[in-house]
């Protein structure tokens, strides 16, 4: 089985994210970039397929601007085999990604799609789904688990009311959660002897014009100052008197 | 003019209540809508008076379980009659589905909608970076799709009563297939429904501790429980208790939160609550910044307390 899994590159998501004061974006600078958190799971699971001997090939594919390389590197040191980088630069639509994500699958021809179910920096949640509805196979989202059967997928999903188990016939996407399992902490010297693995850079095919545009980005609204009561009993008190909750 | 078609949220057989929230947009568009209701044996009656002109029903044994694949090809029918706008409840359902009968309709989409600026420029507010920041968003095309963040379309009003029409489902793919569903149905109301949330975090020792003192002390609000990440992740809580940035978002009247930092992520589901309190030892945790009210405790301690003072003003309001 071949295992395709696309990765972003994002802020590190324990970094506080700043906006620059003209409202036209974050402040990038001093900012760590990590592979998106459910990415990183996506690479690990495919890795744990892969030494459980159920996958052969694992491609790890971004798209992004050359820093995107870094994370492609960490991602070969966990246990990619193959990685590509399509350079853009720039915001793309999810909408787009997914295009772009459906030509390379057309050429590597991967049994089942792992990926994130949200990218932390846009939180869009649609990529992989995208990817699924153009190529016109199943979609697991959300999966906590996954259980590999002959030419199926079982996967348990996390939705609002619970879990659900779904059988996907392959190929399919699969987007991952966070109880998926817990991605291996990667040595340096791990990272510098995934080097000799092969990496593949070329441009993006141009997708156009965007169609979803940010025009400005604010700060949320900021809560009224609160405070600190030094009792149960007042709190209780606050609770029902002054703030009519209880 | 054109119009607008909601998508309702259903189980399959019933439509949910983050429905409410998707017609709640509609009618704050102005455009004229439509609602359309997929599943085995749904029945819409409950959403029909709040002036969609026509709600689509289309029953099929293919349909007794939301599945993406199925249902998104059951949507893109009824979808490509002309909507200029197609939108759905921004719930795992929706998200599942909605960005996929996008790719089958190649339009775009904008996920969690916060707000609607201008229907004719196709600008909306939506959060980025776990809440960081509050997006204004341009979107182009014909159709576009939107999942609407529920907590921020609040009621729709009644109006008048819409025409019901059956819709026969065609082909649909089949690669994927139902087999079952576990739910920690606990007779509380639903979180993101719930006028009182009580949520807990790390500190719990364990499932019973945190069903004791959590759930305890939401019980006697009547109110829902709700975990963060770390309290799930580590078997404390169900999946679906989970607030925040990849959770669940609400928007109570009282959220407390017992034995919870604050990360920016747990805060993207919760900063919109009317009343926040903080229960925690650390005077310097996050938490505290956003609380209306704070008190600086043990939850062991607190908890108790509060649940024995809440009985006993109960007792005497008797
Ligand atoms: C990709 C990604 C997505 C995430 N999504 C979410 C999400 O949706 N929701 C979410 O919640 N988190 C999410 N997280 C995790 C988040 O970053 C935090 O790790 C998590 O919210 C912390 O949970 P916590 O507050 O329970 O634990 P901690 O941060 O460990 O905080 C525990 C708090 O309890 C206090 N405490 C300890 N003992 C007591 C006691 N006896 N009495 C009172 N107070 C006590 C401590 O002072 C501390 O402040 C996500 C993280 C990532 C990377
Ligand atoms: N630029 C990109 N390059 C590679 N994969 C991406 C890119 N953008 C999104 N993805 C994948 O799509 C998933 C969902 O992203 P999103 O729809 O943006 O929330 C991510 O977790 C990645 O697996």
């Amino acid at each position: 089985m071949k295992i395709l899994v696309p990765i972003k590159r994002v802020p590190d998501p324990y970094a506080k994210i700043r906006l620059l004061p003209d409202g036209s974006g974050i402040d990038i600078n001093g900012l760590a970039f990590e592979i998106n958190p459910f990415d990183e799971i996506a690479i690990e699971e495919a890795v744990r397929t892969k030494e459980a001997g159920k996958a052969t090939e694992i491609v790890v594919i971004s798209i992004g601007r050359d820093e995107c390389l870094e994370q492609l590197r960490k991602a070969l040191a966990i246990g990619a085999d193959r990685a590509i980088l399509l350079t853009h630069s720039g915001a793309i639509d999810p909408l787009d990604t997914a295009k772009l994500l459906k030509a390379v699958f057309e050429k590597e021809r991967p049994d089942v799609v792992l990926m994130g179910k949200q990218g932390i920096d846009g939180d869009y949640n649609q990529t992989g789904q995208m990817l699924a509805g153009l190529l016109g196979i199943p979609q697991a989202t959300f999966a906590s688990k996954i259980e590999w059967l002959a030419g199926e997928a079982k996967v348990e999903r996390e939705v609002d009311a619970g879990i659900e188990t779904i059988i996907v016939k392959v190929p399919a996407v699969i987007t991952t959660d966070l109880r998926l399992n817990e991605p291996r902490y990667v040595p340096l010297p791990g990272i510098i002897k995934a080097r000799s693995k092969p990496l593949d850079v070329s441009p993006a095919i141009e997708v156009g014009p965007a169609k979803i545009q940010v025009l400005r980005m604010d700060k949320p609204p900021s809560r009224p100052p609160g405070r600190k009561v030094s009792s149960v009993a007042e709190l209780v008190t606050a609770l029902r008197d002054e703030a009519k909750v209880l | 003019m054109s119009k607008l078609l909601v998508i309702a949220e259903t189980d399959g057989s019933r439509v949910l209540p983050s429905t409410s929230s998707a017609i709640a947009f509609a009618q704050q568009s102005g455009l004229p809508f439509d609602l359309l209701c997929l599943g085995g044996s749904v029945d819409p009656s409950d959403y029909a008076d709040y002036g969609a002109g026509c709600v689509y029903v289309g029953n099929d044994a293919r349909l007794e379980h939301p599945i993406a694949d199925r249902f998104a090809a059951a949507c893109r029918e009824v979808a490509s009659r002309g909507y200029f706008h197609i939108a759905c409840a921004s719930s795992t359902f929706g998200r599942d589905l909605l960005p996929r009968l996008a790719a089958l309709l190649d339009a775009p989409m904008l996920s969690d909608v916060l707000s609607i600026i201008s229907i004719e420029e196709g600008t909306y507010t939506r959060p980025m970076y776990a809440g960081a920041a509050t997006a204004t968003v341009q979107i182009k095309g014909n159709p576009i799709l939107l999942s609407v963040r529920t907590t921020a379309f609040e009621k729709p009003e009644r109006r008048e009563r819409s025409k019901t029409e059956p819709i026969t489902i065609g082909d649909l793919p089949e690669g994927s297939v139902w087999e079952s569903a576990t739910t920690s149905a606990t007779g509380r109301p639903d979180l993101t429904q719930a006028r009182v949330v009580v949520s807990g975090g790390r500190p719990l020792r364990d499932a019973a501790t945190f069903e004791e003192y959590i759930g305890g002390l939401a019980d006697l609000l009547g109110g829902a429980v709700g975990a963060t990440r770390a309290a799930v992740d580590s078997g404390l809580a169900g999946n679906d208790l989970q607030v925040g940035q990849t959770g669940k978002t609400v928007a109570p009247d009282l959220y407390i939160a017992a034995g919870i930092s604050g990360s920016t992520q747990h805060l993207a589901g919760m900063i919109g609550s009317k009343v926040i309190v903080a229960i925690n030892k650390d005077p310097d945790a996050p938490i505290f910044e956003v609380a209306d009210y704070g008190i600086v405790a043990d939850l062991y301690d607190a908890i108790p307390a509060m649940k024995t003072l809440l009985q006993r003003s109960r007792g005497s309001s008797l």
